[in-house]
């Protein structure tokens, strides 16, 4: 089912949450929103699904206004940041029992045989009968994607679906729940503050700040050509400098970096660590080894420049750098922003 | 010799420090707690059983055992109802003035009963706000059975709600909102969401309400105006009893409620056991409270 929502404000007492958000999601996308805390995320998607009420503006299922549906008609699945498992019911009470409530009637052996594939569609098989309190955090929340997904809901929406389980665990889940995506077609939301997972996960990532949308494409996109400093930033480590632009070049120490389409003037530079290289010569921006960090794969070098900033990078495992040395870093590529 | 020395004390674990302080709880446990419940039991059957017993027939005995115990089966229900609705109300929903209802909730814990029962004479007596109008229709709520249930409910309307806020507190609202996203209506997650989680909790106040509606003396005697075999409870009739030079007929009824006592400990324990009657349930499957944007 396709999501539409149409300019949402959404307000708190005085702090406003969402400031008129459009977003389209196609039918059976899977979506990220992502953002620090504040930013609005929570609050859009518990919109979409209607726990929480939009002051103003649309939200439309297909072409169906679903602005104010209650939740309890809306036909969305949830998952709860903190599973929101019962903790009186087993397993399989917990997924039976959006089928136990529904206003269409089944009867018992029709709800427990959907029951079983759906404890097999998360590969839960023979913990039916367990409660929630006997088993573990990863297993809790697949529980609660199979009880969301139970009701056939129109679409599926995850709060911060792997916040409270270790790396491991959220690493399996994160492609397993790709699996599951790609295998029932459901047009899925979910919400995080971790780019990785985002940038792992999804077809399409909305990066937000303070209640709106800064910059929404593919990973792809989002990755190679962030919108701004803010995005860059977000997206992962980055190291910052400053320069000046003139004539679409960037300056930055005796290093030029090309920068298309961004007005004469002082200038942001952003590199990646990977972006920046070390070497005794120039041209690049001169620059005292504070530390060197030994890694499986790389030698992470943390640098003063002559400027003042600090910069952290990594060089080949063979290259031979060590602390005091003085020298340049070079610049294999950088986003360059006007500074504002 | 180094195998042998004593391990040095914790802070506080003072041998004769520690002897001391359990000697004055248990010295004082026996003086204050101990000995008036066998003065109670003594007492009650110091004439013989048959003394006992016919005490315990007479039909003024009777009459305020039925009116304490038919009390207790309208005031406990009702003030479980207020509870729950409290609580529900208090946890649940965002709205003007939730502080205020909390503080009100617990007014009956701060004020005297004396206090109570004397505010429900001047709003329900013949001298009171509505007791003209009252008294046209010929409503009896003073010196009846609706002024002592009044007076009961007052005073033990806190009880249900204060076991079930904290809990309900600490368990968020996600459970309900799971629910009502997965179709449930409010009833159907009232009833198979929220009131398993809280049963005990909720029974754990009941029985603390009860013991006290059984037991309540002040607010009762000021309401009932202490009309034998009609308006007297099992407290006010043992203090009658006890002015009339009974002794044996007050300590025979005074041991009645000695054994609600002794039930409700059972029960009470029994329900502590089963995590009610703490502030904070420990299970970790429990939604903690969430940090929203």
């Amino acid at each position: 089912m396709k999501i539409r929502l149409d300019t949402v404000i959404k307000t708190f007492e005085t702090f406003r949450a969402v400031h008129g958000v459009s977003l389209e999601i196609e039918s059976g996308e899977l979506v990220a929103l992502l953002g620090p805390s504040g930013s609005g995320k929570t609050t859009i998607l518990r919109m979409v699904a209607g726990l929480e009420y939009a002051d103003e503006g649309h939200i439309y299922f297909g072409d169906q206004d679903a602005t104010d549906i209650p939740v309890r008609d809306r036909g969305v699945g949830f998952v709860f940041q903190h599973y929101a498992l019962f903790p009186h019911m087993t397993v399989a009470e917990n997924i039976g029992f959006g089928m136990k409530v529904s206003k269409v009637k089944r009867d018992k052996s029709e709800i427990a045989a959907r029951v079983a594939d759906l404890l097999r569609l998360v590969r839960l098989e023979g913990l039916g009968d367990r409660f929630p309190g006997q088993i573990s955090g990863g297993q809790r929340q697949r529980v609660a994607l199979a009880r969301a997904l139970a009701v056939d809901p129109k679409v599926l929406l995850l709060d911060e679906p792997f916040g409270a389980l270790d790396a491991n665990v959220r690493h399996d889940l994160r492609r397993w729940l790709r699996e599951i995506h790609q295998e029932l077609g459901i047009t899925t939301i979910f919400v995080t503050h971790d780019q990785e997972e985002a940038l792992d996960l999804a077809d399409r990532v909305v990066i937000l700040r303070e209640g709106k949308i800064v910059q929404q494409g593919t990973p792809q996109e989002v990755c190679r050509d962030p919108k701004d400093a803010f995005v860059m930033k977000f997206l992962g480590d980055a190291n910052r400098l400053t320069g000046t632009v003139s004539a679409g070049i960037a300056h930055v120490g005796d290093a030029q970096v090309d920068a298309p389409g961004i007005a004469d003037g002082p200038a942001e530079i952003f590199a990646r660590p990977r972006d920046l290289d070390w070497s005794t010569s120039g041209p690049g921006v001169a620059a005292t080894v504070d530390r060197v960090l030994d890694r499986p794969g790389e030698r992470r070098v943390i640098a003063t420049a002559s400027t003042g900033e600090t910069l952290e990078f990594d060089v080949e495992p063979e290259q031979a750098v060590a602390k005091g040395e003085a020298g340049f870093v070079t610049l294999r590529r950088a986003k360059v922003f006007a500074v504002s | 010799m180094s195998t042998l020395r004593r391990k040095p004390p914790r802070v506080g674990d003072n041998p004769l420090f520690r002897s001391l302080l359990i000697g004055i709880v248990l010295i004082l446990g026996a003086l204050l707690i101990l000995a008036p419940l066998i003065v109670i039991g003594v007492e009650a059957f110091r004439q013989g059983w048959k003394v006992y017993v016919a005490t315990l027939t007479n039909s003024d005995t009777r009459h305020a055992i039925m009116l304490t115990v038919i009390t207790a089966l309208i005031a406990v229900p009702l003030n479980t109802i207020f509870g729950v609705a409290a609580a529900w109300a208090i946890t649940k929903f965002d709205f003007r003035g939730k502080r205020l209802l909390l503080v009100v909730t617990e007014i009956p814990f701060s004020v005297s009963p004396i206090v109570a029962g004397v505010a429900y004479l001047f709003v329900y007596g013949l001298q009171g706000i509505f007791g003209p109008l009252l008294d046209a229709y010929d409503v009896k709520i003073l010196f009846a059975l609706p002024g002592i249930v009044l007076a009961s409910m007052f005073v033990t309307a806190p009880f249900v709600a204060r076991e079930l806020i904290p809990l309900m507190q600490a368990q968020g609202r996600d459970l309900e909102e799971a629910a009502t996203s997965l179709g449930a209506s409010g009833w159907r997650t009232f009833f198979s969401v929220t009131l398993p989680n809280v049963k005990w909790a909720m029974l754990y106040g009941v029985v603390l309400c009860n013991a006290r509606v059984m037991g309540e003396f002040g607010a009762v005697s000021i309401v009932s105006g202490n009309i034998r075999g009609q308006t007297n409870t099992l407290p006010l009739h043992i203090e009658l009893l006890y002015h009339d030079y009974q002794a044996a007929g007050a300590f025979a009824s005074a041991s009645i409620l000695a054994v609600i006592a002794v039930f409700t400990i059972i029960a009470k324990v029994a329900l502590e056991g089963r995590g009610a009657g703490r502030r904070v349930k420990p299970a970790a499957i429990l939604a903690t409270p969430e940090t929203r944007p």
